[in-house]
């Protein structure tokens, strides 16, 4: 008798299976469970947004970052006005920059929320899920009341907001903020220290600082690592310098500490609520003196912000006229996912999942 | 039902074994229809949501029309699946599920099959199962499918050892395998004089072995739907589909009627006062207690790792429960003699 002939499997992870979070693809080769490589596969989500860009004026492109990162479209929003603004000199009213860091940090719960239930749901709990999309249905009712959409707000403006807070919106907040404490309380105490889950996370997709900082992650994932980068604290903008709030970091790099910074940040994000909403002006316009047409004069500027996922960077090349020369995004969910292959190979099937839920993507800022 | 099968068969008798077996195969269909129901009710109660409730009064006609759309559903089998295991694999599955509840007793009169091996004879027909399930896996030709019905074979094989030294400890205890003489051996009066307080380590490792036999969650890697997207089922529908799920809950009831009689006494009332509540309620109440003990653990419970899941079977349970015999044996020569 010979020896049984063995051969690699390879399997199509995607891009119709439930844990890539959408249309995301990854040819694993596998030597029984274990992945000896892996590819990814991206650009199913593929839109072309840069490129549309170039035929738009600043105002028509809004409604297209708001579809790129569509968990966190108000940072995505706030990106790109915030280029432009720096870019034309242009000030913002302080009521609109409190209504614009209002509503990031309510978004950045809401993303969160999402990443910690579809986290739980990739690790095999089924509740968490619906807990956390429970809370968040508060803050995308809190959004639907401010701009009239639940996903894709096309909230801000360059110089400002479109709509001001309805009556009483600024209470209910006030109200979402203690409650979300509290329930927060409840939901680590439910998941965080569940053996299966630790067992599942603990010490799983590790790299260290200098791993991350070559393959430029950033967000959780590169905090995870022990480097305590935040750009609201690091190259603050907006008026993140006026609040005090800790940026988390981990020890060990591996998927248990992104868990723990994620949650977190969503209580950092409410206490940097409770700070703005203490301080929140009392009059004031939303919008500030912007010109019919918004041209930019001829040059180029990076500007980034911390979205939930890392640094979302806006850079724009004008030529002077009102659609922009070239527009590119710097998409933190595609520079996270890079590290995947390496953290990849030597990984079971189910770690696979793990760990590129930990990476926290979202494919439509991927593909952009 | 024994005379009955230890007459000689006349025409009479065949017909009133025959309406017994239709009997509890509509009650144990009737209870695969109202858990899945219960199932997503309970669950749906933990998530903050309001469950089925829309198909019948209170949504109770909802498992009907889900298995009525399954039958009527196109039969699909994948063009390059190898037909012939393809199709006997559901039946394959779901015959030993249905055939091994024939030794679970309900009350000292209500049993079908008074097997002198009853305990032997399910876990040697439960295992059946297992074959289905990888010649599903295997049939379909499908990579997933395959990932599914490997790791079904890995678990079921490594927990169906820790399953059956656990019940040994209580086949020791009441000297007998016959599923009767164990209830019978627990009549004490009082629910302390149930196997699951002196065995108790043994009834912790058979619950584990239990639900992951039943690979529901945290066990339910076969078809981890977040990994394996549906494991080996991923090419099967309609009716076929139907009948694979139809054996998991033929299963589920399965192990709860035994928990009931090996573990919790059966038919017994938990004191001697509580005697005049007929048997057969004592024994609903605490199957359902189980059945719904593994509803509860689907809503709490993340999935745990393959290699996690055989470390657990192999290094915990597998030792433990062959310690649990050795005490046990001590303590029956050190008390009982």
């Amino acid at each position: 008798m010979g020896a049984i002939r063995t051969e690699e499997l390879l399997l199509n992870v995607g891009p119709q299976h439930p844990s890539t979070h959408g249309v995301f693809r990854i040819i694993v080769k596998l030597d029984g469970e274990v992945i000896t490589e892996a590819i990814p596969v991206m650009g199913y989500l593929h839109r072309g947004t840069e490129k549309l860009a170039e035929n738009l004026n600043f105002t028509q492109i809004i409604p297209y970052t708001d579809r790129m990162d569509y968990v966190s479209a108000m940072t995505n929003n706030y990106v790109l006005c915030n280029a432009v603004e720096k870019m034309m000199g242009l000030e913002v009213p302080e009521r609109a920059e409190f209504l614009r860091l209002i509503v990031m940090e309510l978004q950045r719960v809401a993303s969160h929320l999402v990443w910690w239930g579809t986290y739980l749901l990739d690790i095999g709990a089924m509740s968490p899920f619906l807990y956390a999309f429970k809370e968040r249905e508060t803050i995308v009712q809190l959004f639907n009341e401010l701009c009239g959409a639940r996903l894709t707000y096309n909230y801000m403006r360059v110089g400002g907001v479109k709509w001001d807070a309805p009556p009483g919106w600024l209470d209910k907040v006030r109200e979402f903020v203690p409650y979300m404490e509290k329930k927060l309380v409840e939901y680590d105490r439910l998941v965080s220290g569940n053996e299966i889950f630790l067992a599942r996370i603990k010490g799983v997709g590790r790299y260290d600082a200098e791993t991350a900082i070559s393959y430029g992650l950033s967000g959780a994932n590169l905090r995870c690592t022990g480097i305590r980068w935040d750009l609201r604290r690091s190259e603050p903008y907006s008026l993140y310098d006026r609040f005090e709030f800790d940026i988390p970091v981990g020890t060990n790099g591996d998927c248990y500490d992104r868990y723990l910074i994620r949650l977190e940040e969503i209580r950092q994000s409410l206490r940097i609520l409770k700070q703005a909403l203490e301080q929140f002006p009392e009059g004031g316009e939303t919008m500030g003196k912007v010109p019919r047409v918004i041209r930019p004069p001829a040059g180029e500027i990076y500007s980034s912000i911390e979205s939930p996922r890392g640094e979302i960077g806006c850079h724009i090349v004008s030529k002077g006229k009102a659609e922009p020369y070239r527009l590119k995004f710097r998409r933190p969910s595609f520079v996270n996912l890079q590290i995947l292959p390496k953290l990849l190979v030597g990984e079971t099937m189910t770690n696979l999942i793990t760990i590129l839920g930990g990476i926290d993507i979202v494919v439509g800022e991927v593909d952009c | 039902m024994s005379s009955l099968l230890s007459s000689p068969l006349t025409w009479g008798d065949a017909l009133v074994i025959f309406l017994w077996g239709v009997v509890l195969m509509l009650v144990v269909l009737g209870f695969v229809t109202y858990a899945i129901f219960f199932e997503r009710k309970v669950i749906g109660w933990m998530q903050f949501r309001i469950g089925p409730n829309r198909v019948g009064p209170f949504g109770l006609l909802q498992s009907v029309a889900d298995i009525l759309k399954l039958l009527i559903k196109e039969d699909t089998i994948p063009r390059k699946a190898d037909r012939l295991l393809f199709i006997l694999a559901p039946a394959l599955a779901f015959v030993p599920s249905f055939t091994v509840l024939a030794v679970i007793p309900y009350t000292q009169k209500l049993y079908f099959a008074d097997l002198n091996v009853g305990l032997l004879y399910y876990v040697a027909l439960s295992g059946i199962s297992t074959l289905a399930i990888v010649l599903g896996g295997w049939a379909s030709n499908n990579k997933y499918a395959l990932l599914g019905g490997m790791r079904s074979a890995a678990q079921m094989i490594s927990y169906e050892v820790p399953l059956v030294i656990s019940v040994t400890g209580v086949v020791m205890l009441s000297g007998t395998l016959n599923l009767r003489g164990i209830v019978d051996s627990q009549s004490g009066g009082w629910f302390w004089d149930w196997n699951f307080i002196p065995q108790i380590v043994g009834f912790a490792v058979f619950v584990i072995a239990a639900v992951s036999e039943l690979n529901r969650t945290p066990f339910d890697l076969p078809e981890a739907e977040s990994e394996l997207v549906a494991g080996y089922h991923v090419e099967y529908s309609g009716f076929r589909f139907a009948f694979f799920m139809l054996t998991e809950y033929v299963y589920v009831y399965a192990i709860a009627g035994l928990t009931t009689t090996l573990f919790l006494g059966g038919w017994h009332a938990p004191a001697p006062f509580l005697d005049f509540v007929p048997g057969i309620i004592w024994f609903a109440l605490k199957f359902m207690f189980i059945v719904f003990f593994l509803f509860w653990l689907r809503a709490t419970m993340p999935r745990i790792r393959v290699d996690q899941l055989m470390g657990l079977g192999w290094k915990v349970l597998l030792p433990l429960s062959l310690a649990n015999i050795f005490i046990t044996a001590a303590c029956i020569e050190l008390f009982q003699r």
